[in-house]
Formats: structure tokens, C-alpha cells, sequence
């Protein structure tokens, strides 16, 4: 009876159902994320929605920025401004200024510990890696490490902090806990970037002049493959590897190749290049979406992000976003 | 004249012209050879270039193989348009046009499903092209290789019609070698089929300009677009109205009593 009267009232129910249960799964699928991207050159802080492909505002942030990321629970949002020597916390949902943390000078890139405790920072023209407590927003120590240090990360467990110098081509071993390096491994020349998998088993290190990414054994430190970037058609010189990232189920790593405007895809087990995708100019550094369907990378001198659609391996579209856009970090 | 009598007229013309072209396998190979050339040689030598920069329908980098792909397939077009077209000089004096055009069947008509025919073609080239460029990493959306069909047409019927109206001024085959220096040629190289458009302009304003107005880019440009699944209006109507400014002057060309057959005839008794 209930259901001859609601076909009375409703004929079309049906439609209207599919309607509702259509309408709601596109709610689920696109999902909006926030992609930020730091503007060296315009000194200003550039947020993209990457689904709809457009820049939603520009937003002044101070002096050269230039390293960028977001806490684990995504609430801040932390900004390298080199050439006013802090770092910027900032509220990632208001870009308002919270704090400005005492990084030493000229920084350029750090790394944020998992439970969101430390943030380290490398200290390129003093040597030196800064720990600063983010509950006091003090810098809290100083470990001496290799000349000019760029590159810094973390291990997802907590374990390494590392952090490669440019030019004594190392990567160091850092303890978290006591802060001292425990080992250094030689490299190829001037590393650049660092990054971990996400099992904190492989340390997966770009070299900018030797055109290679190593691949060290988190237990041994020691490289267990080094993979020469090649790319047809590209000369050697352009091929100067910088940002590096491998998807949770280290399937692939994904490596953007600076001046070559390139993307080179690497099966992450076979350690083969599967692919190289084109890309905007100087591409720098590179940023997984939060389900790891998308990559989105920096282009420095074409002054945009392209976005790759990690499914079909394509770039979808590069969208202007400013002048040099250096660090990138998405907010889901 | 019943409907069913130019249907039936037509079908047979463009059967006919299809048919020929997949049995003669050397034909059908060769049609595709030039544009393979250009692809694997020509552009392979310009892969080193780092990536284009984006103007529509690109919404991202691309190689210049890419950028040139579309440019082939109005290539093949142009190429086909001009011999379909004037392989009727010869078909008009010793071939099948000859008995089609006593036929009682209007002129125009007959004009139009030879273009259709050779058009028709030229299409089953460029996809046969299309799948020969995706095995080589070249792909579009899914959607533009159905929204090219109709680009082609269009394009391929400007290009017959601009083939049948030289072919009304050209008393013998011979003339072909003229053609291909004086008229394809030219259009190929002054056209957005091997650059964009502003590249043009950055070396010179003379020839961004005839690139610009040439029927030839318009329908590359037509093409282009076509396969990335959006709808270039402008160059939608300039290649129709080509199309239809060709088409008209053809069949007034044709027309025994008024054309350039008239002029042909007269030419040919005075020089006999």
C-alpha cells in the first residue's frame, strides 16, 4: 500500500533515485584539493584548484619563498621566505600568519617530523641542519653536516632524518632521537633532493650533475642501484634531476629532470625508466595529490604547474600560476 | 531524374572510388607513405625541440610530433583533394567521367560525388594515418577520433573542390608537376600544418598573414581542433565557405557552355 502510494506521488521515482545516488558519487569522486605552489620571484604564495585546473588567488607572503609543506593534520602550512631567514607558519585554511619560526639563515628547504614535533632545516651557507620544536618555536639545536646542504627529509618512521650536501657530495645518517649523524654515504655529484618510501626501506637520492637517482638500502645505507637518466633527443647537459617521489605501493617514482621539461616515469621494483613525460620548463619539484592519482610539478622559468594523471601516465594540463613557482604541497 | 537515381549514381561513384583504392594495395601504401615520412623523419628530427608552448586546443606541453600531426592528416587531404581532382582531366577524356558526364544526370551532381568519392578516401587515409601515429605514442582523446569525421569531411571536400577547380583550367596531366610547385606546396609550407601560427608571426608578418588566410591552415586548424574534442567555429565557416566559393567556380568551370571547357576547346582547336 506505502509503495503504491509513494509510485502515485512520485511516478518518477526511480530517476530521481538515480539523480541523488548519481549526484552523490560525484560528490564523493571529486573530491576539491588545494594545491599551494611558492612564487620566488613574485614573493607571494599562488593556491590552484587542480580539479577544475585554474588558479584560485595569489596571496603575498614575504621575501623569496621558496620550500613549502603542510603539517601532517594538514592545519599548517609552512613557508621558506630565504631572504627574510624564516620560516613562515601559516593557518592552511586562512593563509594567516601564525608564527615565524627562527630557521637560521637563507632557508631554502626542511623537512616537518611525522607527529609534527621538529621541523629541520638546512642551512646551506653555514653547514648546517637547524631543529626547531614546534611546540616552543625554538630553534632547539644545530647539527654540523656537509658543505652546502640542500636536500632534507625524513624517514616515515621517524627513524633518519637525512640531509645531502651539494657539495661534498654526501648524504648524512642523522639519528632523530640523538641528533648526531651516525653515517655518511658518498654520492653522485650534487645532490639534490632526498626522499624516502613509504615502508622507510629504500632512500631514493637525485644527483643534479651526474644526471642519476641512487637508490640506498635504508638498513645497509649503502646504493643498491644508481639509474642513469636518459632522455631521446634531450642532451646530457639538460639532464639535471631534481625532485623525487614513489608512490605508497613503491610501484613507481616519479623524478622531474629540471631543465629537460621532463618527467621521467621509473618502475619502482625494476628500476627502469618506463616513460618521460613532458612537462612545463625547468621543472623543480614535484607533489603526489592525496589518493596518488595525480602528480603536479613546479615548472620554474614557464612559470606554471603541469598536472599528470597518474592513471593513464599523461599530462592532463599546465595552468600559469606566477613567476618562478618553486615548492609545492596539497591540502586535501 | 527519381531520387533514387542520383542515390544510386552516387553510391556507385563513391564505391566505386573506394573500392579502387583498397585493392590497389601499392596506392593505398603510398598515400600513407609521405605523411609517414614527415612523422617518423622530419619530426623526429625536431623532437630534441623542448616542448611548444601552449596555445588552444593544447592545454598542456606537447612534442612537435603531436603539433604536427593534424598538419599530416590536411596533408594527406591536400595531396588526395588534388590528385582525385585531377586525375579527372585525364578520367574526363578517357575514363569513366567521360560516360558519367553524358549521363542524364545534372552536372553539379556528378562534380559533387566525385568530390565525395575522393573525399571519402582521403578520410579512410588519415584514420588509417591516425592508428599508424598511436602505435607510435601519438593518441588524442577517445571522443576526437569520432569528432574528427566530420572536420574531415569538411575539410577534404574544400580541398577536392579546390583540386576541381584547377583541374578546369588544366588542359593536360602534365600540369600536375605546376601544381604541386605553385599551388600544394605553397599551401602546405604557408599554413599552421608545421608551425603555430605565432611562431609565423615572430619570423615574419607577410607570411603570418597568408598562413592566417589560408583556406589550408583553416582547416588544419579545423582538424586540430576537432581531435582534441572542441569545435573551432571561425575555422568551421571560413573552410565551408572556401568550400562553397571553390565548388561554385568548379561547376561554372565544367559547364560546357559557359567555362573553362569552352575556353579549353577553343584554345585546343587553334593550337591543333
Amino acid at each position: 500500500m506505502k509503495n503504491k502510494l509513494l509510485t502515485y506521488l512520485f511516478p518518477k521515482r526511480d530517476i530521481c533515485r538515480s539523480i541523488v545516488v548519481s549526484l552523490a558519487l560525484l560528490a564523493t569522486t571529486v573530491q576539491a584539493e588545494t594545491v599551494f605552489v611558492s612564487l620566488e620571484k613574485d614573493n607571494a604564495l599562488a593556491s590552484i584548484d587542480p580539479i577544475e585546473g585554474k588558479l584560485i588567488k595569489t596571496v603575498p607572503i614575504g621575501q623569496r619563498p621558496r620550500g613549502l609543506a603542510l603539517s601532517s593534520d594538514n592545519k599548517f602550512l609552512f613557508v621558506a621566505t630565504s631572504d627574510d631567514n624564516t620560516i613562515r607558519m601559516l593557518d592552511a585554511e586562512t593563509l594567516k600568519e601564525l608564527a615565524k619560526l627562527p630557521s637560521g639563515k637563507d632557508p631554502e628547504t626542511f623537512a616537518l617530523s611525522p607527529n609534527g614535533e621538529k621541523l629541520y632545516v638546512s642551512n646551506e651557507d653555514d653547514s648546517l641542519v637547524t631543529v626547531i620544536d614546534l611546540t616552543t618555536k625554538k630553534a632547539v639545536h644545530e647539527i654540523k653536516v656537509g658543505v652546502e646542504p640542500e636536500g632534507i627529509t625524513i624517514s616515515p618512521d621517524n627513524q633518519w632524518l637525512i640531509s645531502a650536501s651539494e657539495t661534498t657530495n654526501m648524504v648524512h645518517w642523522i639519528d632523530t632521537k640523538t641528533n648526531v649523524i651516525v653515517e655518511n654515504t658518498l654520492v653522485d655529484p650534487r645532490p639534490r633532493a632526498v626522499n624516502f618510501t613509504a615502508d622507510s626501506q629504500q632512500l631514493w637520492v637525485t644527483s643534479e650533475m651526474a644526471g642519476t637517482v641512487m637508490v640506498l638500502d635504508a638498513k645497509t645505507k649503502q646504493p643498491i642501484k644508481t639509474i642513469k637518466l636518459e632522455v631521446e633527443g634531450v642532451t646530457f647537459d639538460k639532464i639535471q634531476p631534481v625532485g623525487v617521489v614513489i608512490d605508497k605501493e613503491r610501484k613507481h617514482a616519479y623524478i622531474a629532470l629540471g631543465p629537460a621539461n621532463r618527467v621521467a616515469v621509473i618502475n619502482a621494483q625494476t628500476y627502469e625508466i618506463e616513460k618521460v613525460l613532458l612537462v612545463g620548463q625547468r621543472v623543480w619539484n614535484l607533489a603526489f595529490s592525496p589518493d596518488q592519482k595525480r602528480l603536479y610539478t613546479t615548472n620554474g622559468t614557464s612559470n606554471d604547474i603541469s598536472i599528470i594523471d597518474l592513471d593513464t601516465q599523461t599530462v592532463t594540463k599546465s595552468v600559469g600560476v606566477g613567476t618562478y613557482p618553486w615548492g609545492v604541497a596539497v591540502k586535501p | 531524374m527519381s531520387f533514387l537515381h542520383y542515390w544510386r549514381a552516387m553510391s556507385g561513384i563513391v564505391g566505386r572510388e573506394l573500392w579502387r583504392f583498397v585493392t590497389q594495395r601499392e596506392r593505398f601504401i603510398s598515400a600513407l607513405v609521405r605523411p609517414l615520412v614527415w612523422l617518423f623523419v622530419f619530426a623526429a628530427g625536431f623532437r630534441a625541440a623542448l616542448g611548444l608552448a601552449i596555445s588552444p586546443p593544447y592545454e598542456t606541453y606537447i612534442l612537435y610530433e603531436v603539433y604536427i600531426t593534424p598538419g599530416l592528416c590536411g596533408m594527406i587531404q591536400l595531396f588526395n583533394g588534388m590528385q582525385s581532382s585531377l586525375s579527372m582531366v585525364y578520367d574526363r577524356e578517357m575514363g569513366s567521367m567521360r560516360t558519367l558526364l553524358v549521363c542524364p544526370l545534372q552536372r553539379w551532381f556528378l562534380l559533387l560525388s566525385k568530390l565525395l568519392a575522393g573525399t571519402a578516401v582521403s578520410v579512410l587515409q588519415v584514420y588509417v594515418f591516425l592508428a599508424i601515429a598511436s602505435l607510435y605514442d601519438i593518441h588524442v582523446p577517445l571522443k576526437g577520433y569520432w569528432m574528427v569525421l566530420p572536420a574531415l569531411l569538411l575539410s577534404g571536400l574544400m580541398l577536392g573542390a579546390l583540386g576541381l577547380l584547377l583541374s578546369s583550367f588544366i588542359k593536360q596531366l602534365e600540369n600536375f608537376a605546376g601544381v604541386m610547385n605553385f599551388v600544394i606546396f605553397p599551401m602546405f609550407f604557408m599554413s599552421t600544418a608545421l608551425y603555430p601560427l605565432w611562431k609565423i608571426k615572430e619570423s615574419s608578418a607577410l607570411l603570418y598573414n597568408l598562413a592566417q588566410y589560408n583556406p589550408f591552415s583553416q582547416a588544419v586548424e579545423l582538424t586540430r581542433f576537432a581531435l582534441y574534442g572542441q569545435f573551432n567555429l571561425h575555422a568551421c565557416l571560413y573552410t565551408l565557405g572556401s568550400f562553397i566559393v571553390c565548388m561554385t567556380i568548379a561547376i561554372i568551370g565544367y559547364n560546357p557552355s559557359k567555362g573553362m571547357m569552352m575556353k579549353k576547346k577553343g584554345g585546343e582547336s587553334s593550337n591543333s
